[in-house]
C-alpha cells in the first residue's frame, strides 16, 4: 500500500468518526446538540493536530523517538498553576471558575517559563540535551510542588484539583476556542517557514550545519513554537501530551519515511482517528464512566507491546 | 584558499588547538597527520564551523567561516565527519539528495538529478541507489556519504578520517576518487588521516600537528622524513622509496 492511499484511508477514517460524532442518535433540540458536539470536535481535532505536529518537531530536533515535549516540563507547570490558585484562592475565585483568566493565566505563564528556559540556555551553547534535563528537573520540581500543596488543601479542593489533572473536552468553551484557533493559526504560519529545514534537522546536527542550516537560530525557533502550541493545548483541555509519543511512532512504523510531509500530515489524521474514535467510546460504550486518557493509554500500551513482541521476533 | 590565523581552541583546562597559524593551496590535497589527541579532528571541525573556535580567525576565500551566510557557505565548503550516523531510514540516493539542499532547499529541480546522477556514477553506486543505508556494508556506507558530498558540489571538502574501519581496497578506492576530483574538477581537499603512508602516497601538501600545535608544513615530500616524523610521533621511522612513493616502515 503507497504512502498516499494511507492518508487517503486515514482521511476517510477521520471523516467518519467525526460525522459519526456529530450526527449518531440526533433528536430534540438538535441546533443546540449539534452545536455543543461541533464545539467538541473542533477542540478535539485542533489538540490532535497540535499534540501531532508538535512532537514531531520535537523528536526531530532532539533525534530521538523516545522523546515528548512534557519533558520541557510544561504539563507539570500547567498542574503547579492549577494547584496554586486553587490552594491560595480556593476553588470558588473568580480565577478558578472563569475559564477565560484561567486560560490566559496558564497560556502566558507557560510560555514565559519557556521562553526564560530556552533564553538561559541558548546563550550557554546551546545543547539540547542539556535543556531537556533542565527540563526535566523542572518538571519533577513542580510536580513535588504540586503535590505538596494537594496534600495540604481541603478534601473537598483536592477533587477539583484533581479534575483539572486530566484532560478533557467535554467542558470546553467556545470563545477560549476561538482565541486558540487563532493563536494556533499565527504560530502555524509562522511554522511554514521553518517547515523545508525540518528533512535536513533529522539527520542530526553535524549534517544540517554541513548543508547550510543556521542551525541554533533554527532550532531555537522551534523549541519556542513547540512551547507554544504545547501551552495553547494544555491550557484548552489539560494535559494531554501523553498521546504524543504513540501516534508519532503509529506514524513512523506505518509510512517508514523521513519526509514530513507525509509524517505530519498523517500524525495529524492519526491523533484526529484516535482521539475522535476514543472520545466515542467513552461517550457511548462507557456513557462518561471513564476518561479519555484511559482509554488511550490502555490501546497504546496493548499497541506497544505488539510492537515489541513484533521486534523480537524478527531479531 | 584557506587561511587560518591564530586559532585556539580549549575545553576547560586542556588545550585542544593552541594557537594554530597556516595557509592551505587552493586545487590541492591537503593532509592533516599527528598522534592521537593533536587537535587534527578538532582543527577541521572549525575550519567547517561545526565547532565553535575561542580565538582566531579562519578565512575562506577571505571570509571569516563563524560569521559567513550559512546557505552561502554550504556551497562552497562541505566536511564529512567521521562518525555519520543517522537516525532516519534513508535509500543511497535519498542521501544523495540531501546534497542538494544548499541549492534547492529541498526542491530538486531538474538539474539537481543530474548531479545527483553524475555523483552517484562517480562513486559507482548507480546500481544500488534504491538501497536502504542499512542495509550497505561499511565501505558502501562511506561511499555514499562521499557521494552526497561530491552532489554538494563544493570548491572545499573537508573529511574527518574517511578510512576509517575501511579495507585496503576501499581505503584505495576512496583516495583515488578524491585525487581525481582535485586533479579533474579542481577542488580542494582537506583530509584528515591516521595512516601516513596514505599521506604520502595521495597528498600534495601535509600538516603535520602535535598536542594542538603545527610541528611542520610543507609539500609531502619535506615532511615524509625521518626528522619531522620523530617529532611528531617520538617513534624512529624507517623511510623506503618504492615505486617512486615514499613509504613509512613504522611496524617495528
Amino acid at each position: 500500500m503507497s504512502n498516499r492511499t494511507k492518508i487517503i484511508i486515514l482521511t476517510v477514517l477521520s471523516v467518519l468518526f467525526v460525522s459519526i460524532y456529530l450526527f449518531a442518535g440526533l433528536e430534540g433540540n438538535w441546533t443546540y446538540i449539534l452545536n455543543r458536539r461541533a464545539t467538541r470536535i473542533i477542540a478535539i481535532v485542533v489538540t490532535g493536530a497540535v499534540i501531532g505536529i508538535s512532537t514531531i518537531i520535537f523528536q526531530t530536533i532532539t533525534n530521538n523517538r523516545l522523546l515528548t515535549p512534557s519533558l520541557i516540563g510544561l504539563d507539570s507547570l500547567y498542574q503547579l498553576i492549577q494547584t496554586f490558585i486553587i490552594f491560595f484562592y480556593g476553588s470558588t475565585s473568580l480565577s478558578a471558575t472563569d475559564q477565560t483568566i484561567n486560560f490566559f493565566i496558564s497560556v502566558s505563564l507557560m510560555i514565559l517559563f519557556a521562553l526564560i528556559l530556552f533564553q538561559l540556555l541558548f546563550k550557554k551553547g546551546n545543547n539540547v540535551y542539556y535543556l531537556l534535563l533542565m527540563g526535566l528537573i523542572f518538571g519533577t520540581f513542580f510536580q513535588s510542588l504540586s503535590s505538596f500543596m494537594q496534600v495540604l488543601i481541603d478534601p473537598n479542593e483536592f477533587m477539583v484539583v484533581q479534575n483539572r489533572m486530566f484532560a478533557s473536552f467535554n467542558n470546553v468553551q467556545t470563545d477560549l476556542l476561538y482565541v486558540s484557533l487563532i493563536l494556533l493559526a499565527i504560530t502555524f504560519i509562522y511554522l511554514m517557514t521553518y517547515y523545508k529545514y525540518l528533512d535536513v534537522l533529522s539527520l542530526g546536527k553535524e549534517h544540517a550545519i554541513n548543508l547550510g542550516v543556521d542551525y541554533n537560530a533554527i532550532v531555537s525557533r522551534l523549541m519556542i513554537v513547540v512551547a507554544i502550541l504545547v501551552s495553547i493545548a494544555t491550557a484548552l483541555v489539560g494535559p494531554i501530551m501523553f498521546l504524543g509519543i504513540l501516534v508519532v511512532n503509529v506514524a513512523y512504523e506505518m509510512f517508514k519515511t523521513f519526509k514530513h510531509s507525509v509524517l505530519l500530515s498523517g500524525t495529524v489524521l492519526i491523533s484526529i482517528v484516535a482521539l475522535v474514535g476514543g472520545q466515542l467510546v467513552v461517550d457511548r460504550i462507557f456513557g462518561f464512566s471513564t476518561t479519555l486518557s484511559v482509554i488511550i493509554n490502555l490501546i497504546g500500551g496493548i499497541y506497544f507491546l505488539y510492537l515489541i513482541l513484533k521486534e523480537n521476533r524478527t531479531w | 584558499m584557506v587561511e587560518i590565523k591564530e586559532v585556539a581552541k580549549a575545553y576547560g583546562d586542556s588545550v585542544v588547538v593552541d594557537h594554530v597559524s597556516m595557509h592551505i593551496p587552493k586545487g590541492k590535497i591537503t593532509s592533516f597527520i599527528g598522534p592521537n589527541g593533536a587537535g587534527k579532528s578538532t582543527l577541521l571541525s572549525i575550519v567547517s564551523r561545526l565547532i565553535a573556535k575561542d580565538h582566531g580567525e579562519v578565512l575562506i576565500d577571505d571570509e571569516e567561516v563563524s560569521t559567513a551566510n550559512n546557505k552561502e557557505l554550504a556551497k562552497k565548503l562541505s566536511i564529512l565527519k567521521q562518525s555519520n550516523h543517522i537516525n532516519v531510514r534513508l535509500t543511497v540516493r535519498q542521501l544523495v539528495s540531501f546534497g542538494r539542499f544548499p541549492y534547492s532547499q529541498g526542491k530538486l529541480n531538474e538539474f539537481d538529478e543530474k548531479m545527483v546522477d553524475s555523483a552517484l556514477a562517480y562513486m559507482e553506486l548507480g546500481e544500488m541507489q534504491h538501497k536502504f543505508l542499512d542495509q550497505l556494508s561499511g565501505g558502501q556506507k562511506q561511499r555514499a556519504h562521499i557521494a552526497m558530498v561530491i552532489a554538494q558540489d563544493t570548491d572545499y571538502i573537508l573529511l574527518d578520517e574517511p578510512l576509517n574501519n575501511l579495507d585496503m581496497k576501499h581505503s584505495v578506492q576512496i583516495m583515488k576518487v578524491l585525487r581525481r576530483l582535485v586533479d579533474d574538477l579542481g577542488k580542494t581537499v582537506i583530509i584528515v588521516l591516521h595512516d601516513v603512508n596514505f599521506a604520502s602516497v595521495y597528498s600534495d601538501q601535509i600538516v603535520a600537528l602535535k598536542e594542538g600545535k603545527v610541528v611542520k608544513q610543507g609539500p609531502t615530500k619535506e615532511i615524509i622524513n625521518n626528522g619531522v616524523l620523530k617529532e611528531v610521533y617520538d617513534m624512529d621511522i624507517k623511510i623506503q622509496d618504492i615505486d617512486q612513493c615514499r613509504i613509512c616502515l613504522y611496524f617495528s
